[in-house]
């Protein structure tokens, strides 16, 4: 550690150098967490999902409505544990850029599906009690600015209630924070019972169901026994893991995934440019200073340190600040106002500290490679 | 004295000729610019593509007709006698059979993407007799358009390519409905493309759908006429009916995506453009460091700070447009007409598109790679400039 | 081999290639220094008075003939042995000092010591004394664009000392300096000899320079001799 002395001292001969090679390793990291939040975001749920959970959906589209009837022969089937239904209300609050999802489920169901929206107690008895009641999100109650209480008003153009208008009126009773940090906390959910009875047309039926499983290890072949329940039915399912569906999902947005890798490719490959370049170029500089070092009896291997250290150095204080910077971005929210989850998972920081000390090795190498053969004679002569 | 541009002339050639000296320092800054154009015009050209695929081919003559208070033709519903109302206003263009008006049903099958192997939504479109009429670009290129009455299908070459179970003379089994393909079909690049066309009553039966529909698609005798038909049928007391033009329909539907990618592509590449100025600005910081010697013997000899000034502009303006053109030729070589899919949130189905590199955003990466280029050299030319002749004579 | 002979240089041969040209600048040259000594080398430019330093300071290695410093021989000696051995065994001063611009003249001399085992508070200590004997303790924290020519040059000095080697090689040391601030180093240098024991060889082409040293020989086209030659 007693050569760190050298190696900070050389990266303040040229603090604007430095600084600018900073910069642009920070800009490459700031733009690694970014794409990061994004290609998780547009991949939502993928990461999340529940190994023991199975989604059931109307073999041609999810689009078709399952009947309320399949609940109880799905239960009655070996290995599966609980089921829940839930629908697609598509309602618009406002303005339909406010997006957000709004499913008819039942309360308690729902509960001990998904441990992971956390909700208090009290409002949840809340909830059971209230018919037009609904919970929402945190991520959507801070976006609206609602407040347990409010009475939310919501325009929904697939759903004519039976005295002929459009407009559902919920009571806010309760909002739900996820447990991980991953947790969409977007949707809001509201009494299915209430919903059935109001609406014209679509008794009876649901969007979809939600199945857990005993033991995750027979997924596969509890999902085959569903659809062969219900096969040559009038509505055919198709069962697939939460993780598959909401893969599925995602895969339908595009390679939005590869695009992103595609991107960060190019970007750390300028990135690496610029910083392979800015190094070779303070070592070519320090010639004769490199060549003293070695005339002094520090040895090859030495000097290569030091300069592979100087290299490190930089992409790793370059990289922290960039990671550091995108955090802060991240946390401020997504700018388009359009992904359901904006956060980067731990896994992905680790892996960025892992790049940039790649990176810090791979820019040194070649003038530390250069550092290592330069002939102290021919050092001393050029300066 | 020699003219100060003629002066700017020589001192720029003289460092021109040096860059070979600075390769490696030179070419990082080429290749960083390249980079950055290369991912603005890439992303930005699936956003252009997009909207293509949504606009394109769309005659301004046309209109759509939905239930009221409705944005996506998925969530509409429109009976009979509102679809007969419509048909029999005043405006619509009129061909042999009767007027222009087609009225549809919507749905989503589930396909496997050729891709990924996992499935995908593609829209299912019943359409009338008039379709044709009102789609006009609408051209079968392989077989034949379905037999009304049967369970037969067409479908759009961007279905057809994207997703699995689609060509010519395949059977795609829906639901307990089997269609056969009989047709592929082109629609002048648009949206059209994406779908799979069937006879509207055939989908009615299949989806039990009575005798409703979901949309009017209709075509007006000129766009000027569209203000009148509006208002006849939003003005009717027995309908409840939103009237837009065909194109502004799309617009809306693409509005999601377009925005998502177009303020993603443009964060990404201001960003990566920030970076790349700092590489920009290191390397002409270090070809101007370079020089010193050589600017400090010019200015001896009676050159002026201008010329040098620039002359380190110009170097570093040649470096950035080079970098330009690279980037620019790489996105239109390996991006241009590279085909994907994604869905469009409005209508939860798939829109096939293909990456659309437009001169346009050429010009933009290039205009971009210039504007990094001449940031990158305007403070090293100033610091060229102050450089005290003395001082770098003997510096050296 | 006579026990205070320090340096031995033994029929060594220096070829230097260029392309296709060959350079022989020291042809079966030999050269005994003893501990305590003060040798001046002097000769034209391009006589290899620089490369000779270089050979026996193990900065080079010769291509035939021997070379034994302090009873070891360098020529074979692998290269990181050879640089743990000028790590221990010799001070270089330089004619434009070498110093690293971006460390103070204490954070100079300490470099050499950062070789060693010793501690931080041990390599203070010896770069203290270190500065105090070349006459700058107050000028320690300061850079050397800082300081004056003959200032560098001190500290310079005090870098080759700070390890405490028996032998001192310098490479024309008052080459860039002023009459005035020359003499005060070659007095340092006398007095590093006189006081200190150093052995010391000094290539200059100064002669003011070479008659504070005790012998002074003369290199010509690859050959030693006593005399000035013609």
């Amino acid at each position: 550690m007693k050569y760190l002395l050298l190696v900070a001292a050389n990266l303040r001969r040229k603090k604007l150098r430095t600084v600018l090679t900073l910069l642009s390793v920070l800009v490459g990291f700031l733009l690694y967490g970014y794409l990061g939040a994004i290609e998780v975001a547009l991949g939502q749920g993928v990461e999340v999902a529940g190994a023991d959970r199975l989604v059931v959906r109307h073999r041609v589209s999810i689009v078709q409505p399952l009947p309320q009837s399949y609940g109880a022969r799905i239960s009655r089937l070996a290995g599966v544990e609980d089921t829940m239904h839930a629908s697609w209300f598509g309602g618009v609050y406002q303005d339909p850029r406010n997006f957000f999802a709004q499913i008819p489920v039942e309360p308690d169901r729902f509960q001990a599906m998904y441990p992971e929206y956390v909700l208090p107690a009290g409002q949840a008895e809340a909830w059971r009690r209230t018919r037009t009641g609904a919970i929402v999100g945190r991520r959507t109650a801070d976006r609206f600015g609602w407040k347990i209480g409010d009475r939310i008003p919501i325009q929904a153009p697939i759903w004519q209630k039976k005295d002929g208008g459009n407009t559902w009126e919920f009571d806010l009773v309760g909002i739900y924070d996820g447990r991980d940090k991953g947790t969409d906390t977007t949707t809001l959910y509201l009494r299915y019972d209430y919903f059935d009875e109001s609406r014209a047309v679509g008794k009876g039926l649901v969007g979809w169901y939600v199945v857990r499983v005993k033991d995750p290890e027979q997924a596969e072949s509890v999902a085959r026994a569903i659809d062969a329940e219900f096969a040559n039915s009038p509505a055919e399912t198709k069962t697939e893991t939460e993780g598959a569906f909401a893969g599925a999902f995602a895969r339908q947005i595009g390679d939005i995934g590869r695009i992103m890798r595609a991107i960060l490719g190019a970007v750390f490959f300028t990135i690496l440019l610029v910083a392979g370049n800015t190094m070779a170029l303070s070592v070519r500089e320090r010639t004769s200073e490199l060549g003293v070092l070695k005339a002094l009896g520090f040895s090859n291997r030495q000097v290569m340190a030091v300069v592979l250290a100087e290299s490190g150095v930089l992409a790793l204080a370059g990289a922290g600040a960039g990671l550091g910077l995108a955090w802060f971005l991240v946390g401020r929210g997504d700018p388009t106002g359009m992904l359901a989850v904006f956060y980067v998972p731990a896994a992905r920081w680790a892996a960025g500290l892992a790049l940039a000390a790649g990176l810090g090795l791979v820019a040194g190498l070649l003038p530390a490679v250069q550092a290592m053969r330069l002939r102290i004679t021919d050092a001393l002569r050029r300066a | 004295m020699t003219h100060p541009i003629l002066q700017a002339a020589a001192v720029t050639w003289i460092s021109l000729r040096t860059i070979p000296q600075r390769r490696g320092s030179s070419g990082a800054a080429v290749f960083g610019i390249a980079g950055v154009v290369a991912v603005l015009v890439g992303t930005l050209s699936i956003a252009q593509g997009f909207r293509q695929a949504m606009t394109a081919a769309v005659a301004p003559e046309n209109v759509v007709v939905l239930r009221g208070g409705v944005d996506s033709e998925m969530l509409s519903i429109l009976g009979p006698e509102e679809v007969r109302v419509v048909e029999d206003t005043a405006g619509l263009a009129r061909d042999a059979r009767g007027a222009l008006a087609s009225a549809e049903l919507y749905v989503v099958i589930d396909l496997p993407k050729r891709s990924s192997g996992t499935d995908a939504n593609v829209p299912l479109r019943g359409v009338g007799p008039a379709a044709y009429g009102v789609r006009p670009e609408v051209q079968i290129t392989a077989g034949r358009r379905f037999e009304p009455g049967r369970s037969e299908i067409i479908a759009g070459r961007g279905a057809a390519a994207e997703f699995a179970g689609l060509d010519l003379g395949s059977r795609v089994k829906v639901g307990r409905n089997e269609w056969t393909v009989v047709g592929i079909f082109s629609a002048g690049g648009g949206l059209a493309e994406s779908e799979i066309w069937t006879d509207a009553v055939v989908l009615q039966d299949a989806y039990e759908r009575d005798q409703s529909y979901q949309a009017v698609y209709a075509r007006l005798d000129s766009a000027g006429q569209f203000d009148a038909f509006k208002d006849a049928l939003t003005s009717d007391p027995r309908l409840n009916v939103r009237v837009v033009r065909q194109a502004d329909y799309y617009a809306e539907q693409a509005e999601a995506v377009d925005r998502l990618v177009t303020v993603l592509g443009t964060l990404v590449a201001a960003l990566m453009g920030m970076g790349a100025l700092f590489g920009a600005l290191n390397t002409m910081y270090t070809s101007v460091s370079a020089r010193r010697r050589e600017i400090a013997t010019l200015r001896a000899l009676g050159f002026g700070g201008g010329p040098v000034v620039a002359s380190v502009l110009l170097e570093s303006l040649v470096l950035a447009l080079a970098g330009g053109a690279i980037g620019a030729g790489l996105a239109c070589g390996l991006l241009d007409g590279y085909r994907a899919s994604t869905l469009n949130w409005q209508s939860f189905s798939q829109v096939a598109f293909a990456f659309a590199v437009t001169p346009q955003l050429l010009l933009e990466g290039v205009a971009y790679a210039a504007g990094i280029g001449l940031i990158g050299g305007a403070f090293p030319a100033i610091r060229a400039a102050r450089l005290p002749v003395a001082v770098a004579l003997r510096d050296l | 081999m006579s026990d205070n002979v320090w340096v031995s240089v033994r029929g060594v041969d220096k070829v230097f290639v260029r392309g296709s040209e060959s350079i022989h600048v020291l042809e079966r040259l030999s050269l005994e220094v003893r501990q305590g000594e003060f040798l001046a080398l002097m000769g034209p430019s391009g006589s290899g008075k620089t490369t000779l330093l270089n050979l026996i300071g193990g900065l080079d290695r010769p291509t035939s003939g021997e070379i034994e410093v302090g009873g070891e021989r360098l020529d074979g000696m692998s290269e990181r042995r050879l640089a743990a051995w000028r790590a221990r065994q010799v001070g270089l001063v330089f004619q434009l000092y070498h110093l690293m611009t971006a460390l103070t003249a204490e954070r100079n001399v300490e470099l050499p010591l950062l070789l060693s085992p010793l501690n931080r508070l041990e390599r203070r200590q010896h770069v203290a004394t270190a500065l105090a004997l070349v006459g700058l303790k107050d000028r320690a924290r300061h850079y050397p664009s800082q300081l004056s020519g003959g200032e560098q040059q001190r500290v310079g000095i005090a870098r080759a000392i700070v390890t405490d080697p028996v032998l001192l090689l310098c490479d024309e040391p008052t080459g860039d300096l002023d009459r005035k601030s020359g003499d005060e180093i070659l007095g340092l240098l006398q007095a590093l000899n006189r006081e200190h024991g150093k052995t010391i060889v000094m290539v200059t082409h100064d002669p003011h320079a070479s008659a504070r040293a005790g012998r002074t020989l003369y290199l010509n086209k690859g050959r030693l001799s006593a005399e000035m030659p013609e």
